[in-house]
């Protein structure tokens, strides 16, 4: 607990406790953390003095706040409308279906958290999907397939990263 | 080089320094610029950028090399895109294998890499520099005029190309009225999609009592389809600011924000970049330019809500509440942002103020229509031939931007509609294309302006199918806090549901356009008001579809699961097998050099034998 005040601590002086900035504070949390975890956002209610409720409104509001833990891949397909016109809702679908994952939702061995998306905003590359920030143009189901099947899980990068700490 | 530490305390400072820049530039240098807008970068030319300087450092040469990073350039279809110096010379589709041949031949030795030019798809011929390509030719590029050119992480990149002169012109010359006049001359309506006279806007909030005075820059740029904004930010985010400080001295406020959507992370980092650099150079703060003007900006990330696009609803998200709109009997501009005057304008808006100040407002007005001045940024995207970012004179007709820069539809397919205005616009046939493009005659053919997408349908998208594609969109994106709009939408969505499902019922496109109605008197904001302009339009231009799915059960262009079927034309097929081993309910029978058969009673219609038939054998009938 102590150190969960530390990261909202840390938050709330970042925006001198101003109230207006909370959803700067919850998106910084989430960064912090991936997701809002429970205990964080009553710290943060209690510390700015406004009432749990409203915070879980804003949480639930607004589609970006996620009150879960994420996949260890962001998987983003972007469902503007030439996308869609360009057959990305089959991409959805396939993926779907592979992995047994709803958008929005997480696959069940938290491999990546699959984001149905309105626009990214880089339509000339129709369909698009954004794998940890790296775009991919033109996509078809296959080619998403492909390329979701070649994400390592997550103890494999965990592994890795605590591989290469070690050897510090 | 030049200081970073420059601090300008007087008006005159911008041009001394702009002057200075530019003559330290000096002729024999050479520059390479790398488009990295998000459409290049997608394409890896982060990585050729890298390249180039890689390049530029072990060149030993005595000429100066230089590789920048610029914002897009709008022709994205042919991304990545490469510019060098002099010449002109416009590469396009570059890969990384390029770089050594075009730093060799062009940048050192001065000759054309014939292969990396744009070809005309109708002449053949090539194109050495942009202005010579029909995407370019027909363009007139005032706010997307710098974008392309300069480095949007570089202030002093902005400067040498008259970046800030306005703001000094402002600071040093003029009253906050002429400023106003100045902008009514110019006859600038805002380009968020309302069309609202800029300049009235202004002085409402002006002559406002109260205070502080807030201006909001909209960055929320939530119309699927539309990147203007992104790219504006993201290309030249000193012209956003430039163009709030002269509103805001206009207005009388000292606080402005810009609100950000989620999904554009490179526009929030450049605008952070350019508001500190910015703040460095004495050009927010206090007592800007040495005047007794102060005003200071910060930004916010929206958090994935449609509605906040909305300017009541923005607001509310920037007091921390969640992004539930308001009734506007109240202006914002007397009460908005924590009950103050605040002055709301997209971001397009605000990158056309300095522009104005620069040019005249008298000057500006020439170019448009009578109520439509200026010009407009496009997003031309979905089936056209060159997708990206374009920006025409108020006016220009319809068919110009589609087959003239959009190089018309691509794969011989036909024409079918222009969606403009994003979720709250609607569909022109081919009989409107030849409509002069500005708000007022876009808004009689049932769509509207709105922001600027404008996506291009062919033959083989079903109207029905747009319709409900846009009523999803809205029935998920709507706050919920009017009924008209929580259960209307639903309910509209329902109906189109099962049209498109092949249940629809005869009176359903009646319902419709009763619930339509209802919604348009009765919901409590924009959103709302116009989320049934979809299937308004749709169904005026194109109720011969919603009729084949209701009655005949029929989807004409093909698109709707369930009201076509598909069948293999035996002699196209090569019995190749392919079909036949990924059909997941084993619907498709056939032997090698015997042409394959569908059995229509197991077909569950998944489309997959026909996504896959490498000789496009599987028919859509």
């Amino acid at each position: 607990m102590a150190q969960d005040n530390k990261i909202i601590e840390q938050i709330v002086d970042r925006y001198d406790a101003d109230v207006g900035m909370l959803i700067p504070m919850m998106q910084d949390l989430q960064a912090e953390c991936g997701y809002l975890p429970a205990e964080h956002v009553r710290c943060l209610s209690k510390r700015l003095g406004i009432p749990l409720s409203r915070l879980y409104a804003v949480a639930t509001f607004y589609s970006s706040f996620r009150l879960a833990p994420k996949g260890a891949h962001d998987v983003t397909l972007c469902m503007g409308t030439v996308c869609y016109l360009k057959g990305s809702g089959r991409i959805s679908e396939a993926i779907c279906r592979e992995f047994r994952v709803e958008p929005g939702g997480t696959t069940r061995d938290r491999l990546f958290s699959f984001q149905a998306v309105n626009c990214v905003g880089a339509c000339a590359l129709a369909p698009v999907m954004v794998v940890d920030g790296k775009y991919y143009d033109g996509a078809t189901p296959d080619s998403a397939l492909e390329i979701l099947h070649k994400l390592h899980p997550a103890e494999e990068a965990a592994e890795t990263t605590t591989k290469e700490a070690q050897s510090d | 080089m030049i200081s970073v530490s420059t601090r300008f305390t007087s008006c005159a400072d911008i041009e001394t320094f702009a002057q200075k820049l530019r003559s330290e530039g000096g002729p024999a240098s050479k520059l390479v610029r790398v488009c990295i807008g998000t459409g290049c970068s997608a394409k890896g030319s982060r990585r050729l950028y890298e390249l180039f300087c890689e390049a530029a450092k072990q060149s030993g040469q005595d000429v100066r090399v230089e590789a920048k990073c610029v914002g897009c350039h709008g022709f994205c279809e042919r991304g990545p895109i490469v510019v060098v110096e002099p010449g002109d010379i416009f590469y396009q589709r570059v890969e990384e294998p390029d770089v050594a041949e075009i730093f060799r031949e062009t940048v050192l030795g001065a000759r054309v890499v014939e292969r990396l030019l744009y070809e005309d798809p109708g002449t053949g011929k090539k194109a050495e520099k942009a202005n010579e390509i029909d995407f370019y030719k027909v363009q007139e590029r005032i706010v997307l005029g710098n974008n392309g050119l300069i480095d949007p992480t570089k202030i002093t990149d902005y400067i040498a190309e008259g970046g800030y002169k306005a703001l000094a012109k402002v600071l040093s010359s003029m009253t906050p009225d002429d400023v106003i006049s100045e902008v009514e001359a110019a006859g600038l309506r805002g380009r968020g999609g309302g069309g609202f006279p800029t300049a009235r806007k202004w002085r409402s909030c002006r002559e406002a009592q109260g205070s502080p005075k807030y201006v909001i820059c909209n960055g929320d740029e939530g119309d699927p389809g539309a990147f203007m904004d992104r790219s504006i930010m993201e290309g030249n985010p000193h012209s956003v600011i430039e163009g709030m400080l002269i509103g805001a001295y206009a207005i009388g406020s000292e606080q402005g924000y810009i609100y950000v959507r989620n999904e554009y992370p490179l526009a929030v980092e450049h605008l952070k970049m350019a508001i500190s650099q910015a703040r460095e150079f004495g050009l927010l703060g206090k007592n800007i330019l040495g005047s007794s003007f102060s005003f200071d900006i910060r930004i916010n990330r929206g958090g994935g809500a449609f509605v906040c696009g909305e300017s009541t609803a923005l607001m509310a998200s920037l007091e921390g509440r969640t992004g539930e709109p308001r009734a506007k009997y109240i202006h914002t501009v007397e009460s908005g942002l924590w009950e103050k005057p605040t002055n709301l304008n997209n971001v397009e808006t605000w990158a056309n103020i300095p522009a104005i100040i620069n040019r005249g407002g008298k000057s500006f007005a020439d170019i448009g229509t009578e109520k439509s001045k200026g010009t407009k940024v496009f997003s031309l995207v979905g089936k056209v031939v060159n997708s990206g970012l374009v920006e025409v004179p108020m006016g220009i007709r319809l068919r110009q931007i589609i087959d003239d820069i959009g190089g018309g539809i691509p794969d011989g397919k036909r024409f079918k509609a222009v969606q403009t205005g994003g979720p709250s616009g609607g569909c022109i046939p081919a009989e409107h294309l030849d409509t002069r493009v500005d708000f007022d005659e876009l808004t009689k053919l049932g769509s509207m302006m709105g922001s600027g997408g404008m996506i291009v349908m062919d033959e083989d998208t079903c109207m029905v199918n747009v319709a409900k594609y846009f009523t999803n969109f809205l029935q998920k994106e709507s706050c919920g806090k009017c009924t008209p709009c929580r259960e209307g939408l639903a309910q509209m969505l329902y109906i189109l549901d099962r049209i498109t499902d092949g249940e629809g019922q005869v009176g359903d496109v009646e319902r419709l356009e009763g619930l339509a109605e209802l919604l348009e008197v009765t919901a409590l904001c924009a959103l709302g008001k116009t989320a049934a302009n979809p299937i308004i339009s749709t169904i005026r231009y194109f109720r011969d579809e919603y009729d084949a799915h209701i009655k005949e059960k029929r989807c004409p262009a093909k698109d709707c699961r369930g009201l076509f079927r598909y069948d293999i034309d035996p002699e196209a097929c090569k019995a190749c097998g392919i079909c036949l081993k990924n059909c997941p309910v084993d619907a498709i029978t056939g032997e090698k050099k015997v042409p394959h058969v569908i059995d229509q009673e197991k077909c569950t219609l998944c489309g997959t034998c026909w996504e896959k038939c490498p000789f496009a054998a599987v028919l859509k009938v």
